[in-house]
């Protein structure tokens, strides 16, 4: 890549939750920016933009990052995954979403699209995680409605579903409480 | 809290990168993961011409343990190096303190050598080099170096590092058989910066300890055969020596404590795996 002056806006070409797109940015324009701006995909939350809360965290290449500490040209040519692919096309939400729904672990909401992408990394790697090393996982994620306890819970919930040993009644539990 | 207009540079190979750096100076700024330069330059910290990315160049991205060291390339991540299947054996003590670094999803894109070059007072990765006696690889246009722990970071987030220069690789030196390694640190939450954070080295009747987070920078004593209270006394001293100050983390007297008492723990902790 030829060195990029700083007004010209170069194209950008990246894969999005599997899908080719493009778009144009200059060289200060982060990530994050360019997922919301230029793309439309607005599920990616802007929060701290110094890279301590979270709220923006992407996979790329298939590793957790946050899009407020990379710029859009550093993108090109990388596969992204952001929230808004973690859901079938008919909406049937993920394991991880569905325990996120069964366990009450949002409330605004404006933290949950980074703590999914986070945890989604953390249980392909880790199958069985132990309550501890969730809470070190989402240590780089901070929540202000939830307390977090909500979120241990339903990381370690969707574990088990993706180990193929959950109960369905998940929810009839949370209703007998 | 969006960063200054910059030009920027994805250079091909390491000579191209070296080029711009020849000619553009104090104006450019080597960015590899960019996990500590991205929110300077996002909080206007910082506002250089050019942007030099040497995040994918393939051939700075290597550990390699030779001639009795790990060395580790300027676009290696702190992920890549934590998933080095050689690390627990022949580096225990940055394979205790990697997963104190920021977070996983920070390690994933923020590199060794940009710890070490961006130099923070309580980071891990300057306070294994200090503690274990390494060094820094500089390369500029035509001309290499390399520099020991002790006189690469000169101050707080500054380095020997010329402006024609960057890192091309740290070296830590392998783990010494039968010496016993150990790493702590104290945050307010995991991943936190360090309020303090020790490592600790115990071979025979040799203490090294190094302590970050007190000083601008990593400060490391050795001791030879002390233990009990004249090893309380060390640790005093070394405590009041570093001269911390109060912020709004933490006071001195606290960070002295930390000293004294987590010192002795790591000690403890680095005798206990050492072969006796």
């Amino acid at each position: 890549m030829p060195l990029i002056a700083k007004d010209a806006h170069h194209r950008i070409a990246l894969t999005l939750n599997g899908e080719s797109v493009e778009g144009y940015a200059e060289p200060r324009m982060l990530l994050v920016d360019f997922l919301r701006h230029e793309l439309g995909a607005t599920g990616t939350h802007v929060g701290c933009e110094h890279g301590v809360c979270g709220a923006c965290t992407i996979r790329v290449d298939g590793r957790a990052a946050r899009a407020c500490l990379m710029l859009a040209v550093q993108a090109d040519g990388k596969a992204l995954e952001t929230v808004e692919g973690l859901a079938a096309r008919d909406g049937t939400l993920s394991p991880l979403q569905q325990a996120f729904h069964e366990n009450f672990a949002l409330q605004c909401g404006f933290c949950t699209p980074g703590l999914l992408m986070s945890l989604g990394e953390v249980l392909e790697r880790n199958p069985n995680p132990s309550e501890r090393e969730i809470r070190i996982a989402i240590g780089g994620n901070i929540c202000r409605c939830t307390g977090y306890q909500e979120i241990v819970d339903a990381a370690l919930a969707a574990a088990a579903v993706l180990r193929g040993e959950a109960s369905k009644n998940q929810s009839q539990d949370h209703d007998d409480n | 809290m969006k960063p200054a207009a910059f030009d920027y540079l994805r250079p091909a190979d390491l000579d191209e990168a070296l080029a711009a750096l020849h000619e553009h100076g104090t104006d450019a700024k080597v960015m590899a993961g960019g996990q500590s330069l991205m929110p300077m330059l996002n909080m206007r910290l910082l506002a250089p011409g050019l942007i030099v990315d040497i995040s994918d160049l393939g051939s700075l991205a290597n550990i390699k343990a030779s001639n009795g060291h790990i060395e580790v390339g300027a676009a290696t991540t702190q992920a890549a190096l934590g998933e080095w299947p050689d690390l627990a054996e022949k580096a225990p003590l940055l394979a205790k303190a990697l997963p104190n670094i920021g977070h996983f999803q920070t390690r994933n894109r923020g590199t060794v050598c940009g710890s070490l070059a961006h130099s923070d007072p309580s980071s891990e990765l300057p306070l294994c080099l200090a503690t274990l006696g390494g060094e820094v690889v500089l390369q500029s246009r035509g001309a290499a170096r390399t520099v020991v722990a002790g006189d690469f970071q000169t101050a707080m987030l500054t380095t020997d590092c010329a402006p024609q220069e960057m890192v091309v690789a740290a070296r830590f030196p392998v783990a010494v058989a039968g010496a016993g390694y150990a790493f702590a640190e104290i945050a307010r939450r995991h991943g936190d910066f360090a309020i303090v954070a020790l490592a600790a080295m115990v071979d025979g009747d040799t203490i090294r300890l190094g302590v970050g987070g007190v000083a601008d920078t990593p400060q490391v004593r050795t001791w030879q055969g002390l233990s009990g209270d004249a090893l309380d006394d060390a640790l005093n001293a070394f405590a009041w020596e570093m001269g911390g100050s109060d912020d709004v983390h933490a006071t001195a007297r606290y960070r002295r404590e930390i000293v004294r008492r987590i010192g002795r723990k790591v000690i403890a902790e680095a005798t206990d795996a050492a072969d006796r």
